[in-house]
């Protein structure tokens, strides 16, 4: 095991800048998701980390030993593939064997690691299975189980779960997340799917555009985001551009709005702030006056009702805001109806606009 | 309902007419292989005096086995270079890749009568002359492409992943080749190979410009006796070469089932 620095990796295919002067350290033993949407150049840096595809400049450690340019059948890596590429030619047994035949092992040792590693993710009597005869929960764990017997120094996932429907992706998560903890294997995992690297890694690394947006738990992120991108992409939020007054923004039609926490900036350049939907309480009339929160008043324009919460979309001054509110089964807002909305700065960010 | 019946019943009388149109010549030159009479004649008389004759023919023995020889080993040049030149286009990118790709189809498309009067002015011209040799590289040449385009269209259905999957399992590139790509390509190679061996065996024209005498192919050697006059030995040899290679290829085609993996 080990853990991964990446410092300073840049990487450019013709004009475009697929990676940008990129630095990351992976914590030995951590679950690590680089999330972006497509383009970010998360893949891209995924490759990078495994030794498909060389930097222009920067420089890779796995475990403390530069691999820059050291071939990827070098690396000591574990990958498992979105769509698994498996050998459609060998048994599971063999497909899991490979690392281990390559490597010239001894016939028995083989046959017990592989039995080992098939047990590890429960397929331990498939092993004699044509990989055209499982399904695609079962594809993916011969994948991982492959990937994990050779003992790599590191395990990459290239969005492993996506191919999976909704309830088997889920499955798998808490069944992935078991696996990495038993083994403790450093794992990088790459995902566009923001709830998947919530609910999986000890830290995420946001990218965009080649770079890294931010980087952090996903507390950390979820909770003060530093930019609106960051803000956006990794869970829902509303977005109030203005003026900054130090701490917090008035908006252009003089509302002020108090930020608790986020940028310390200068009076008067141009800021956001963000609020996550289920912070914001609303109701039909102000009621009880808190003295420091924050209130805006609108008009429901929409609900949805998804069962446990429903999501209110509430216009004001041209702009639509959405609030999520937990299934009580009281007080429920009719669309057209005017409320008030109320929040407190604590949930409210402060982010400089780029 | 009844039109449905009539319907297969005219699909069923399509396929045993088409089958008939194949193999009826064949069969009946196979019968008249073990007939007396020379000149086809009828009542049909059992003997096997033609395939005894044909053993103490020695020219036509001499051509099958040139046959056999040049076809063997045009097919295993052909699978070998083919294969590899294959892999090579599918695998990297290089300077001229593209007009090299385009130009391995016009061959394919060229009258081998063309073919075969280019390539004897060419032989002449370098040294090689006519002769088993030349039929040899006139074979490889023409049979190559063939063998390509075959595997090519193979690769074309193999996920890349596959072998950047084995390189991260720490497979050097000929264990990733042997162990992962070939397999996947086998069916093409076979037909590959098959094809290579087709063109070879069968061919007329380009061979015909490349014997002499006594180097020569059976095709060559089956058109120069029946213009000397027919006899049925060239029944009896056709036949059980129509034996051989139908049995080569039913075996082929039960080891290897066509159209790849299920």
């Amino acid at each position: 095991m080990a853990g991964v620095q990446v410092s300073s990796l840049s990487r450019s295919f013709g004009a475009h800048k697929a990676l940008d002067d990129v630095s990351i350290d992976f914590a030995d033993g951590g679950f690590y998701a680089l999330l972006g949407p497509s383009g970010s150049g998360k893949t891209t840096l995924l490759r990078q980390i495994a030794g498909f595809d060389f930097p222009d400049s920067g420089r890779i450690a796995i475990g403390g030993e530069s691999v820059e340019r050291v071939p990827v059948e070098k690396r000591r890596i574990g990958m498992v593939f979105q769509n698994y590429a498996l050998f459609p030619n060998m048994s599971v047994a063999d497909n899991v064997a490979f690392g281990l035949s390559v490597r010239g092992e001894a016939k028995a040792t083989i046959a017990s690691e592989v039995q080992r590693a098939l047990d590890l993710v429960q397929l331990g009597k498939l092993g004699s299975r044509r990989p055209h005869q499982l399904s695609g929960g079962q594809r993916q764990r011969v994948a991982l189980a492959r990937a994990i017997v050779t003992k790599p120094r590191v395990l990459l996932l290239d969005e492993p779960l996506g191919a999976l429907d909704k309830a088997l992706r889920v499955d798998m998560q808490i069944e992935l997340k078991r696996i990495q903890r038993e083994i403790g294997i450093t794992t990088i995992f790459v995902t566009h799917d923001q709830e998947e690297a919530l609910t999986m890694s000890d830290r995420i690394g946001i990218l965009r555009d080649g770079r890294l947006v931010q980087e952090g738990s996903p507390e950390e992120i979820y909770d003060s985001p530093k930019s609106e991108f960051a803000a956006t992409f990794l869970g829902d939020a509303n977005i109030f551009r203005g003026e900054t007054t130090g701490t917090g923004i008035r908006l252009p039609d003089g509302t002020a709005i108090a930020a608790g926490a986020g940028a310390t900036l200068a009076a008067g350049a141009k800021a956001s702030c963000a609020v996550r939907p289920e912070r914001i309480r609303i109701a039909a009339d102000s009621g009880m006056s808190d003295p420091n929160a924050n209130i805006l008043r609108g008009q429901v324009s929409k609900r949805i009702f998804a069962g446990n919460n429903s999501t209110y979309f509430v216009e004001r001054d041209r702009q639509t805001l959405k609030v999520i509110v937990q299934n009580t089964g009281a007080d429920r807002l009719a669309e057209g109806q005017d409320v008030v909305l109320r929040w407190s700065p604590e949930s409210t960010v402060l982010i400089a606009t780029s | 309902m009844a039109t449905t019946r009539i319907l297969e019943w005219c699909g069923l009388l399509y396929i045993w007419l088409l089958l008939a149109f194949l193999y009826l010549p064949v069969i009946i030159m196979a019968l008249m292989s073990f007939n007396v009479s020379p000149f086809y004649q009828l009542p049909f008389e059992w003997t096997t005096e033609w395939y005894v004759s044909l053993w103490q023919n020695d020219q036509l023995i001499s051509a099958t086995w040139n046959s056999i020889e040049i076809a063997i080993i045009t097919t295993i040049i052909c699978t070998v270079l083919g294969s590899a030149a294959s892999l090579a286009l599918y695998r990297y990118e290089f300077r001229g890749k593209k007009v090299l790709q385009a130009l391995l189809f016009p061959p394919i498309a060229i009258p081998w009568l063309i073919t075969g009067t280019a390539m004897l002015i060419f032989f002449f011209g370098v040294g090689i002359g006519r002769g088993l040799f030349a039929i040899l590289l006139g074979h490889v040449a023409l049979a190559l492409p063939y063998v390509i385009v075959v595997v090519s269209a193979r690769l074309q259905t193999f996920a890349p992943e596959l072998e950047e999957a084995a390189r991260s399992l720490g497979a050097n590139q000929w264990q990733v080749t042997s162990r992962v790509t070939l397999p996947w390509i086998m069916p093409g190679v076979i037909a590959g190979g098959l094809f290579a061996f087709a063109v070879s065996f069968d061919q007329f024209v380009v061979s015909y410009f490349l014997s002499t005498p006594g180097q020569t192919t059976l095709p060559v050697e089956i058109y120069a006796a029946i213009r000397k006059g027919f006899t049925p030995e060239i029944n009896a040899v056709s036949t059980i070469i129509i034996v051989v290679s139908m049995a080569l290829m039913l075996l082929t085609a039960r080891f290897f089932k066509f159209g790849g993996e299920k």
